[in-house]
């Protein structure tokens, strides 16, 4: 596309193509942003508006009940902060775990690596499935415990891979330096290749902490107890079609209103949306990275 | 792929080892103690978490009782996977596994490359980002997400969708969500909406790497602007399309858990339920784990032939495989 207008010659067919083309991806543009923006809309209008209109992206009158009753409730902020705190410790976790795996696996020279690379390549096409897996974490004690949304997905094979290939196309020179000024392999991953990784680093914590965020497998497999709920159960809770009878059983004092279930999306989704223009931008890069075979 | 990963100097570092392999074995242990010592967190990870539940796959040939064990439990071979392939269950749960992947295939996996096709034609640059940026989001939001947003946007009572469907085919009020015919649009509409812009970024990598000659010596030639797209644009992005096929079929049938669990409600099992809500139906719920870690297995094994057949189809069609 680098001189379009020496491309395309301007046919009334080409011209008929080029407007059509336009509206047709505008179209897919607005119905991607549209529910998102009347579930805003609707988490500041009041119970009776929501009721009449069928579609609004401006309420008539602003009403922040709906927030003032989340933030007393100490169901949700108990969610809020669990979700928030599982993700900070999880995606530290994760992202130590990967690194530190992936840089000996990037050494070429180093006895039994293939090995270790074949058995990690092997998990992405066998696994043992959901049954195994929870029965490990049952018998490891895990599960109504926090660690239970975060350690069986402390490295994501396909993350490790990437790292792997990220570590290998690092130079080497400033690595042997290192290692002639009497460093360790260790004190060369901390004092040299890490501080080098930033951006990768940034990368992948945002890669995990998304995916921690948004995990409704994890917490709905190993976690029973509801004060441990995460922000994903509780939107589930609250919005799915049998949400009386969960809450019935959770709080007798609530009962879900409308504008409860518009924001309880708004909150589990602002976040995301807050980090979108890095996400945007990481990840992008992120999937070009991967889909470059070693 | 996996042969690219063992690259020669490693393999070359093991030979000896096969001799002599006390002293190697001593020599490399303390030669590289360090890396050795930073690759065990993520080995023991991979022990525990990846490899001994493919050793509790075992329980699917055994009546597993968890204060019995794996090595307690009474071995009774393929009773479960008899009785998941004459039971009831199975025709239901491989017509329902079997639709939604060929939905997938037929209506989800052209969507990407149809979008990047007529972003890849859109001239203007600020528009392009503009309309990238807005559908790259829903990829990010998670299922639960997806799903309440389905249920606000399809509620009898006051959603714009079902009042909307409801004026054009009229008759009664429909609870959309709750009727098992409507599962399946209910399903692909919502990968569409989630997946199809994010997808868009491989074939858009791809199509921004076409050598612009190529266009050039094509116009000389006299192509227009379709001829362009048909002999240049297209063939350039074949390899990649056949590569997330190939990806594609190897997922078939992982149906995605969360999203199909989410919009699985009393009314709609018939249609809704698929072999990976059934495993956790079976297992979790109804405490059936050898059961259930039977069926798991055979979805697995499926999932692998999938994955190596559809790779030899590509090879076969003359195209790069993954492997």
């Amino acid at each position: 596309m680098s001189n379009p207008s020496v491309k395309h010659q301007h046919t009334l067919a080409s011209r008929v193509f080029d407007v059509l083309n336009v509206a047709v991806l505008l179209f897919l543009a607005l119905i991607t942003i549209l529910p998102l923006l009347y579930v805003l809309a609707g988490s500041f209008a009041s119970e009776s508006e929501i009721a009449s209109r069928p579609f609004f992206l401006w309420p008539e009158r602003f009403v922040t009940t709906t927030y003032e009753y989340i933030f007393d409730s100490g169901t949700f902020v108990r969610a809020l902060l669990t979700t928030i705190g599982v993700t900070a410790v999880g995606t530290v976790v994760q992202v130590m775990l990967t690194f530190t795996m992936a840089y000996p696996l990037a050494k070429r020279y180093l006895p039994g690596r293939a090995l270790v690379l074949n058995l990690v390549i092997f998990t992405l096409v066998f696994s043992g499935g959901m049954i195994p897996t929870y029965l490990v974490v049952r018998n490891l004690g895990l599960l109504d415990s926090y660690w239970a949304l975060i350690l069986p997905l402390a490295i994501n094979p396909f993350y490790l891979i990437i790292v792997k290939s990220f570590f290998q196309e690092l130079p080497q020179a400033l690595e042997e330096a290192a290692r002639i000024d009497g460093c360790n392999e260790m004190g060369v991953f901390f004092k040299i290749v890490l501080p080098l990784s930033k951006p990768i680093i940034a990368t992948f914590s945002l890669f995990y902490a998304v995916g921690i965020w948004n995990d409704y497998m994890s917490p709905l497999l190993y976690i029973d107890d509801s004060s441990k709920w995460t922000l994903q159960v509780l939107v589930r809770q609250l919005t799915s079609p049998d949400a009386q009878n969960a809450l019935a059983m959770l709080e007798s004092v609530f009962f879900p209103t409308e504008g409860l279930k518009f924001a309880v999306v708004v909150i589990a989704t602002l976040p995301i949306l807050l980090f979108y223009p890095f996400l945007q931008k990481h990840f992008a890069k992120g999937v070009l990275i991967g889909s470059v075979k070693e | 792929m996996a042969t690219d990963l063992a690259p020669p100097p490693a393999k070359a570092a093991l030979k000896p080892g096969r001799r002599r392999p006390k002293v190697t074995l001593r020599t490399a242990l303390v030669r590289y103690r360090w890396l050795y010592l930073m690759l065990l967190p993520g080995l023991v990870y991979f022990a525990v978490f990846k490899y001994l539940p493919m050793y509790g796959v075992s329980i699917a040939f055994q009546d597993f009782l968890p204060f019995l064990g794996y090595s307690g439990s009474p071995w009774v071979g393929f009773k479960h996977f008899e009785e998941l392939f004459t039971g009831p269950d199975f025709g239901r749960l491989m017509f329902n596994t079997l639709l939604l992947a060929l939905l997938t295939i037929l209506l989800v996996f052209p969507a990407p490359i149809i979008v990047a096709l007529m972003l890849n034609e859109l001239r203007h640059s600020v528009l392009k980002r503009s309309i990238q940026s807005l559908i790259y989001i829903p990829h990010f939001l998670s299922w639960t997400i997806v799903a309440s947003l389905t249920f606000l946007l399809l509620s009898v009572d006051f959603g714009v969708i079902a009042q909307f469907i409801h004026s054009l085919i009229g008759g009664r009020n429909v609870d959309y969500v709750a009727q098992p015919e409507w599962f399946r649009p209910i399903i692909v509409a919502q990968l569409l909406w989630k997946q199809t812009g994010w997808g868009t970024i491989i074939y858009l990598a791809a199509l921004a790497g076409v050598n612009q000659d190529l266009y050039e010596a094509a116009r000389m030639d006299g192509a227009g602007r379709f001829r362009q797209f048909w002999h240049v644009t297209l063939p350039a992005i074949r390899p990649t399309i056949v590569v997330m096929a190939v990806l594609t079929s190897g997922h078939l049938l992982d149906t995605g858990f969360e999203q199909i669990w989410l919009m699985t409600g009393a009314l709609n099992r018939s249609a809704a339920d698929v072999f990976d809500t059934f495993v956790y139906y079976m297992g979790i719920t109804q405490g059936a784990f050898s059961y259930s870690t039977a069926v798991g297995l055979f979805k697995g094994l499926v999932g692998v032939l999938l994955i190596f057949g559809s790779n030899w189809l590509a090879k076969r069609l003359g195209q790069r495989g993954l492997f």
